[in-house]
């Protein structure tokens, strides 16, 4: 009898002891995920409050740190796309596009090429010219800039679009070329030996072969490309001079120069319509995005 | 319909590491020829040589009539079957089964009624239309196997292609190749085959010749038969047969091969093939080539370490004057022997090989054969 109230005791104080266990991990559970809303909100609150601005009046941006409009109105995206100049922000989106289309189809063209033969094939001064690779890829850009410079100009490049992408479109992406390479290396070589053995030659197994197995890395490099390209200030503002040929973030710091009093309810629009294009290409391809740099052995 | 000749075959990694070492092969049109040998022993190196997937570093390499050392390995006339199937992953088993006909220009029926062929031979029609990791060991190796036949080429490489399955699968898939090989061969097609493995019941069951390697270099060419009964030297005696042969080290004297304190009577058959007689030998014996004899009359007294039972025979784990010597008999043989710490052994003269310790030639090759 005594042995059977022992093993009573012992049960109810188990099942005590469970709930408690139970009350505490919820607890825990529950801090944890208001710290990480938290955080997460204060990091995304200027993202938040810059969409919330761009549909404010100027008066009510400066009047308070809240996001939420009191009158909203569409004033600011109505003038802001007219812009100052004789052009529309139409006009610098498209110029936009006019450089990140050639950019991203060439980066993934050659830097493809460039990392294929580097990972796979034996050549004369590999190893240096890898070597080179790495090296320019530590070197700082504004190193390069005015050889740079002095070089496009003497092309007679100056004002136009070709030196922002043509040097990309050649591998000129030191970080995009270490990147497939890095994720080549990670593939197995025996699908291009079996596509070299049904008779394809090196072109032919790149293209049908490697490049489908490439995919999710490619796609990286292109949203890469991509977003660093529409958010690039300083290649538009050293080459181009015409307003014409000025891409969305040029055109976004011109509406700053050209009046004294500035409507920032139009510059924040123009803000939240630049950074929507990165954005919704981000989403589209988050996954792919992620493969791509987590299995390339680039992480961060 | 295509022979492979390999000439003075060598093959040297970063100018110093002689992987292959000047080997010579001949493998005859429609024959089936296994390459076979433990790690490391540039069976492999040799394959993908052939297969032109790897340089040469000298030597020579003839497909059918012509020198193929500098042609691409898609005109080689080859097809090769590859160890973890090397299926295109991001194509389905039909477009894996048609590249290499796009790649050559095939015109769109011909390509569907190759596919079609394949397919039924394979019995891989419902797997048509799946992707390569939709797919278990077997039906991947299948497909593999039908992208190499749909090319119909000369010379058919396999690079040890049912490492990755499992026994039961291993076995079928073994039949499944030897079939095929003979079907091609009766049908006319070019069916000559060169098929790399480390299993020496892959390489016995399935080749018409098994060329034994060891350290880039052939140790011996044969049919399984000559390979067992005749081993050239120590390597492939200790290579072929499973358990593996017993090598007893002694010495010869007179008439009798000397084990410590105990003698092996080589008899007339045996003397008549040795072709010399070194004074530092060593005794091959099969396992399967002991029988047990009576406490009376001529046999080796060894004690008896572990006896496995494998059903209708029992392994028998000895030790000989210090040496291990695994036998071979009967289940009931060793039934009746009752139970006893010694056992008796008497090794079939016939079947003994003797081997200089010093080279490790089998200089017991001599005119008569040893009986199957």
């Amino acid at each position: 009898m005594t042995d059977i109230t022992t093993s009573n005791d012992l049960t109810m104080d188990e099942t005590a002891r469970a709930k408690r266990r139970a009350g505490l991990r919820l607890f825990s559970t529950a801090i944890r995920y208001a710290l990480l809303f938290l955080v997460g909100f204060v990091m995304l609150y200027p993202l938040i409050w810059l969409v919330g601005a761009s549909f404010k009046t100027n008066s009510e941006i400066f009047s308070g740190a809240g996001f939420l409009p009191q009158n909203p109105t569409l004033d600011g995206y109505i003038k802001g796309w007219q812009t100052s100049t004789p052009y529309t922000f139409g006009r610098f989106f498209w110029n936009s596009f006019l450089i990140i289309l050639p950019k991203v189809i060439g980066t993934a063209i050659s830097c493809t090429m460039a990392a294929y033969a580097f990972a796979r094939f034996d050549f004369p001064l590999k190893k240096v010219l890898f070597g080179s690779v790495i090296a320019i890829l530590l070197l700082p850009n504004v190193v390069t800039r005015i050889p740079q410079y002095i070089l496009f100009r003497d092309l007679g490049w100056l004002d136009s679009f070709l030196p922002l992408w043509v040097p990309s479109a050649l591998a000129g992406d030191a970080f995009f070329v270490f990147m497939l390479v890095q994720f080549l290396r990670s593939l197995p070589s025996d699908m291009e030996e079996a596509a070299r053995v049904d008779g394809a030659n090196s072109l032919q197994t790149l293209v049908y072969i490697v490049v489908p197995m490439l995919a999710p890395a490619l796609i990286s490099v292109c949203l890469f490309q991509f977003m660093w390209t529409m958010n690039d200030f300083l290649g538009p503002l050293i080459y181009l001079s015409s307003v014409d040929k000025y891409p969305v973030s040029l055109a976004l710091k011109l509406s700053i120069d050209t009046t004294e009093a500035f409507e920032w309810n139009r510059i924040l629009a123009m803000s939240v319509l630049a950074i929507s294009p990165a954005l919704i290409v981000f989403f589209a391809a988050q996954r792919y995005f992620i493969e791509g740099i987590s299995s390339g052995g680039i992480k961060g | 319909m295509a022979g492979v000749q390999l000439k003075n075959l060598e093959k040297v990694y970063g100018g110093t590491l002689k992987a292959v070492h000047g080997i010579n092969l001949d493998i005859t049109d429609g024959e089936f020829m296994v390459l076979v040998g433990p790690s490391g022993c540039a069976k492999s190196t040799t394959l993908r040589m052939v297969a032109g997937l790897e340089e040469i570093t000298a030597g020579e390499i003839i497909i059918g009539d012509r020198r193929v050392n500098d042609l691409p390995p898609g005109k080689r006339s080859i097809a090769m079957v590859f160890q973890n199937y090397a299926l295109y992953p991001h194509m389905k088993v039909r477009g894996n089964l048609a590249f290499g006909l796009k790649i050559a220009g095939c015109s769109r029926p011909e390509i569907d009624a190759a596919i079609a062929d394949v397919a039924r031979m394979l019995e891989i029609e419902p797997l048509l239309d799946r992707l390569p990791k939709q797919l278990s060991g077997g039906q991947a190796q299948r497909v593999a196997l039908g992208r190499a036949l749909i090319k119909k080429p000369g010379v058919f490489l396999f690079d040890e292609p049912l490492s990755n399955l499992d026994a039961k699968l291993r076995a079928s898939m073994r039949v499944r190749i030897t079939d095929l090989h003979r079907q091609l061969k009766a049908e006319g097609l070019s069916s000559t085959v060169i098929y790399v493995t480390h299993d020496q019941t892959e390489a016995m069951t399935m080749g018409d010749r098994i060329c034994v390697m060891q350290a880039g270099r052939i140790m011996q060419a044969a049919t399984p038969k000559e390979l067992y009964n005749h081993p050239a030297n120590l390597f492939v005696a200790g290579f072929i047969g499973s358990p593996e042969m017993n090598l007893v080290d002694g010495a010869l004297e007179g008439g009798d091969f000397i084990v410590g304190s105990q003698k092996i009577a080589i008899g007339s058959d045996l003397e008549r093939r040795l072709s010399e007689k070194p004074s530092d030998a060593i005794i091959g014996i099969r396992p399967q080539h002991f029988s047990l004899a009576g406490s009376e009359g001529p046999g080796l007294s060894a004690r008896l370490a572990n006896a496995e039972f494998m059903g209708h025979e029992v392994y028998l784990h000895t030790e000989l004057e210090g040496r291990k010597l695994v036998c071979v008999v009967g289940a009931g043989e060793f039934e009746a022997l009752g139970r006893s710490d010694i056992v008796r052994l008497r090794p079939d003269p016939t079947k003994l090989h003797v081997f200089n310790k010093i080279d490790g030639r089998n200089v017991s090759l001599r005119g008569g054969s040893i009986a199957a």
